[in-house]
């Protein structure tokens, strides 16, 4: 009887995140069509506006996605490079000392709070970037400066993806490149890669993810305002930036600002899961090939 | 050197010769020696930047600053005891001599003084009274190398301020508590806030973290529903952690708003009556890291191996008892490094809290679940939102603290990996 | 160093070696070996498991130095030549030399670019539809796959990977053909597939084969070479090298005979 008991318990606590999504998606949705039976609010004009400036009644999401975007996008131009080129190096090339080495030091890079890393967008990169450009060319709150330490940020997350799904690849078909005289830069490239592109798709969407879904970066460094542009170098806030910048002042329950918060958690919620679920497919094909 | 080619056979139409190749090696080991150099110059990528990174905060955090007085301490000595001596009844007195009434009223509502330590109201008589001013701050580099300039320029342009050398992180800025004057801030409270914080995000996601990974690895059997919350769990720990921080707000701030400000229980927090409680922060924040530590027990309750749990089935042990005696004390190692590993997660989270409502000017030590909070990374933000350079500085300091509190914690986990791994 | 050899008698000893010696860092693993490898004849070598058979066959093409701290002492000679030479790149080694492996290693490409992907590595400038045509004909696979030439590599049944895995070697060129028991993991039919394959390809390669399988070196091959652990150092070497037909019926180790007598092995 006390087994049955402890089993029950058990079976609660493991059922208890279902509560957590279950509750995201109910809280989230309620409060978002909160937001979308508002007056002001129309859904045409949230998807199709460029403009989202609460106090003129202004909700077109189009400035923050773009924000999101080119942040995020300006951050894999860095990770995917350098993590997928770490990746190659750790899994074909480094000595077991080398990768001893590596490998921590990739996971410090990984375990830095975000907040950090602000930081150091805000007081190193953006003045870098000032004086190597040119300081009318660079604003001092820009997407370029968040996205570029965000690629830091990101690039030890595709590394260790990358360089799991390589390692994965059987040996033996390595032997077969080396095998009939392929070098080891064509063995690496032209079979060993290719072999493993699902594993590394899978990688990169987590990526992807990842960069959307960061906050303090770009809260710190990208910008304290929307704004509808393409150039990098000027200030926009993110979609989440903009959530922490709402949020952190003051805030009164069900006011139009409370529930664009929730309106914009939603939709950054379903951006990122339907990505990881995406990334997920990935890793399964992969795992089917060589297990 | 190459290997001599013989001629080409004619024994078969069928062999192509051997002239059809264009055999340069030389070529091609040159190309596997360049981009052999590429992927290694991107390890060093990463590398340099930690450097960098770790240098440049360094590098603010330690420095020249140019300090003025608003009011020369030495007016301030009472029957000629310097304010350094003075105790707790003077330096009210000097305090409340020298501040407005309604001021002073808010500084007693906040935190009675008979309940300040001598050295808070010191600190508040320097911060207000005193209000020593930052007027200029020089970082690292400039100090040791342009000090004779600095010098010069400080007694040009600042003849009243006193040039000092300030490591902005130093024992007393762990000690004492947030202010609004730069040169007296501390980082106490943060600190207080931090470890209040992770205190009720242990209790709330340990035990139901692992009774989930005990759950999914010993009870479970290939259902939809147990596949659902495997695959659940999975997602969850890939959703951005400001989503936490708005479901937190929802829930624990506002639909839970009695139970998390105390209210049900009497003990309300004086100045705010609301949702935007320690423990308000603390459960959010179980709710993230929850997915990590199942997750992580999971694969340390994995690792334990069937034979030992058949040994046990074998003498009729039930599964409770199997589970309690033989796999969670060998699994234990790998749990509590899980665990470890998922609180540095939760202590450098910075949006959740925001949004869930951290405070932006308490200077007192939270003194229950509900009272205000603040962390350290919330005040890391905060200092670092603000364009003067002392508060650069200040920042510079508190990410220092952050860096060696989670640097310690890290080491103890990999410890406690190290000596255990070799278990099996 | 001798760079092109114009003449037009060829030397009978395609593979020659000189008191080869291979370590594992300290360990010796096959020690002094002297034999030869004949050209267009089948040369098997054979012994009980665990005595140094792959690690000999490999130290032909070079790959046993894909395993970090192996090294060779000794000399292998090809075509006047010391493939130990430091001067000597393993690249153009294992091109000259090709290996097909124990269990079929084609590559997750169609059965087109498994073929073609080795020529054009080497710069192939010729018909590549030809090229592969012709590889795949010369390992008899041709007639089942030249309808789906796009299909991958790894649809194909065993023996036929395994087929497609010669063919892929044949695509380079090579003057001499390594197997390293290359039926062991097929079936009985599939296994006489490759044997009649293996007196095809003679006549236009060399081929060396490793197998435990004592009959099928007395079908297949005209050279034996028995190899064995000394007993006091754990090193194995060749205790007996002669024709095949020699080694089965009059052995003249008694090791040997015992060997192929079956009293153990």
């Amino acid at each position: 009887m006390g087994e049955a008991i402890i089993q029950s318990l058990l079976f609660l606590s493991g059922f208890f995140s279902i509560f957590t999504t279950v509750g995201i998606v109910y809280e989230l949705g309620k409060e978002a069509l909160l937001f979308f039976q508002m007056p002001e609010i129309s859904l045409l004009e949230t998807v199709t506006s460029t403009r989202w400036q609460p106090h003129t009644g202004d909700f077109g999401i189009w400035p923050l996605v773009t924000s999101t975007l080119i942040t995020s996008a300006v951050a894999m131009l860095i990770a995917l490079p350098l993590g997928l080129a770490v990746a190659i190096y750790l899994s074909e090339y480094a000595t077991p000392r080398a990768r001893s080495l590596l490998k921590p030091i990739l996971e410090v890079l990984a375990g830095i709070p975000t907040i950090v890393y602000g930081y150091f967008a805000l007081n190193f990169m953006t003045p870098l970037l000032r004086s190597i450009l040119g300081r009318d060319v660079v604003d001092i709150y820009n997407m370029g400066s968040a996205g570029l330490v965000m690629g830091i940020l990101i690039m030890p997350l595709i590394t260790s993806m990358a360089e799991d799904a390589l390692s994965a690849v059987p040996r033996s078909l390595r032997e077969a490149a080396y095998g009939m005289g392929a070098t080891r830069l064509e063995t690496a490239l032209q079979v060993v890669l290719p072999a493993a592109l699902s594993g590394i798709s899978a990688a990169i969407i987590v990526g992807i993810s990842r960069a959307v879904g960061e906050t303090m970066i770009v809260a710190v460094a990208a910008g304290a305002g929307p704004n509808f542009t393409f150039n990098p170098f000027k200030g926009a806030e993110t979609i989440t930036g903009h959530i922490v910048r709402i949020s952190g002042g003051d805030l009164s329950y069900d006011s139009v600002d409370y529930n664009s918060i929730f309106f914009l958690g939603l939709l950054l919620f379903f951006i990122t899961l339907a990505l990881n679920i995406f990334s997920q497919r990935f890793v399964r094909r992969f795992r089917e090939v060589y297990e | 050197m190459k290997l001599s080619t013989p001629g080409s056979t004619q024994e078969s139409e069928l062999k192509a010769g051997l002239s059809d190749y264009n055999l340069d090696i030389l070529s091609r080991k040159r190309a596997g020696l360049i981009w052999r150099l590429i992927f290694q110059a991107s390890t060093i990528v990463g590398i340099i930047a930690l450097m960098i990174l770790i240098l440049n905060i360094i590098n603010s955090a330690y420095g020249y600053s140019a300090l003025k007085a608003k009011v020369d301490p030495d007016t301030l000595a009472v029957e000629g005891v310097p304010l350094e001596e003075q105790n707790h009844g003077q330096l009210v007195a000097v305090l409340q001599s020298h501040i407005s009434g309604p001021a002073f009223k808010k500084l007693d509502n906040e935190k009675p003084f008979s309940e300040r330590s001598e050295a808070d109201v010191r600190a508040l008589v320097i911060a207000r009274v005193v209000r020593l001013q930052v007027e200029k701050t020089w970082n690292l580099w400039d100090s040791l190398t342009k000090s004779g300039e600095i010098n010069t320029e400080v007694a040009r342009d600042y003849p009243d301020a006193e040039l000092r050398f300030t490591s902005w992180l130093n024992s007393d800025f762990i000690n004492r508590p947030q202010t609004s004057e730069p040169v007296t801030a501390g980082i106490r409270t943060a600190i207080y806030g931090s470890l209040w914080t992770i205190l009720f995000t242990v209790l709330v996601a340990f035990p139901i973290g692992v009774g989930a990974a005990i759950y999914l690895e010993e009870y479970a059997t290939d259902t939809w529903i147990n596949r659902l919350i495997q695959t659940n769990i999975n997602n969850l720990a890939g959703v951005p952690s400001i989503v936490y921080g708005i479901l937190g707000l929802a829930i624990f701030v506002r639909a839970l708003e009695p139970l998390t400000s105390g209210q049900i229980f009497g003990i309300v927090d004086p100045t705010t009556a609301n949702g935007r409680t320690v423990l308000s922060a603390g459960l959010t924040l179980g709710i993230l890291v929850l997915p990590l530590i199942i997750i992580n027990a999971q694969e340390a309750i994995r690792a334990v191996p069937v034979s030992l749990r058949r040994a046990s089935y074998g003498i009729g042990a039930t599964k409770w008892q199997t589970t309690w005696s033989h796999v969670l004390p060998n699994s234990i190692p790998g749990i509590l490094t899980g665990t470890i590993l998922a609180i540095s997660r939760a202590i450098g989270e910075t949006a959740p809290l925001v949004v869930v409502g951290a405070s932006t000017a308490i200077s007192f030590d939270p003194a229950s679940p509900f009272s205000k909070f603040t962390t350290l990374p919330i005040q890391i933000y905060q200092w670092t939102s603000r364009p003067q350079d002392e508060f650069r500085a200040l920042a510079a300091a508190a990410i220092l603290v952050l860096l060696m509190l989670l640097l310690t914690l890290n080491a103890a986990a990999i410890l406690l990996r190290n000596r255990y791994s070799g278990r099996f | 160093m001798q760079q092109n050899i114009e003449t037009t008698e060829k030397p009978e000893l395609v593979i020659e070696t000189r008191n080869l010696n291979i370590f594992y860092n300290d360990f010796r693993a096959v020690s002094n070996v002297n034999m030869s490898v004949k050209r267009h004849r089948i040369t098997a070598i054979i012994g009980p498991s665990g005595c140094g058979k792959t690690t000999l066959l490999r130290s032909f093409n070079r790959m046993n130095e894909l395993v970090p701290g192996s090294h060779a002492e000794g000399e292998v000679i090809f075509e006047g030549q010391n493939l130990y030479d430091p001067m000597v790149d393993p690249v153009e080694v294992r091109y000259r030399i090709g290996m097909v492996f124990q269990k079929a290693n084609p590559f997750p490409k169609s059965i087109y670019e498994n073929i073609a992907w080795g020529a054009r590595i080497h710069g192939y400038r010729g018909r590549m539809d030809g090229l592969v045509e012709s590889c795949l004909r010369q390992a008899a696979l041709w007639d089942e796959v030249k309808d789906k030439l796009n299909q991958s590599g790894l649809a194909l049944s065993g023996g036929q990977q395994q087929r497609l895995c010669i063919a892929r070697a044949l695509a380079v060129q090579p003057e001499v053909i390594l197997m390293d028991e290359p039926a062991s993991a097929l079936d009985p039919i599939a296994t006489l597939k490759i044997e009649e394959l293996m007196q095809e390809l003679k006549k236009n390669y060399t081929i060396v084969i490793v197998t435990h399988n004592m009959q099928q070196a007395a079908r297949v091959s005209d050279y034996t070479a028995m190899m064995m652990l000394s007993d006091a150092q754990r090193a194995g070497t060749v205790i007996e090298y002669n024709e095949t037909n020699i080694i089965f019926t009059r052995p003249q180790d008694k090791r040997t005979e015992d060997y192929v007598t079956g009293r153990f092995g």
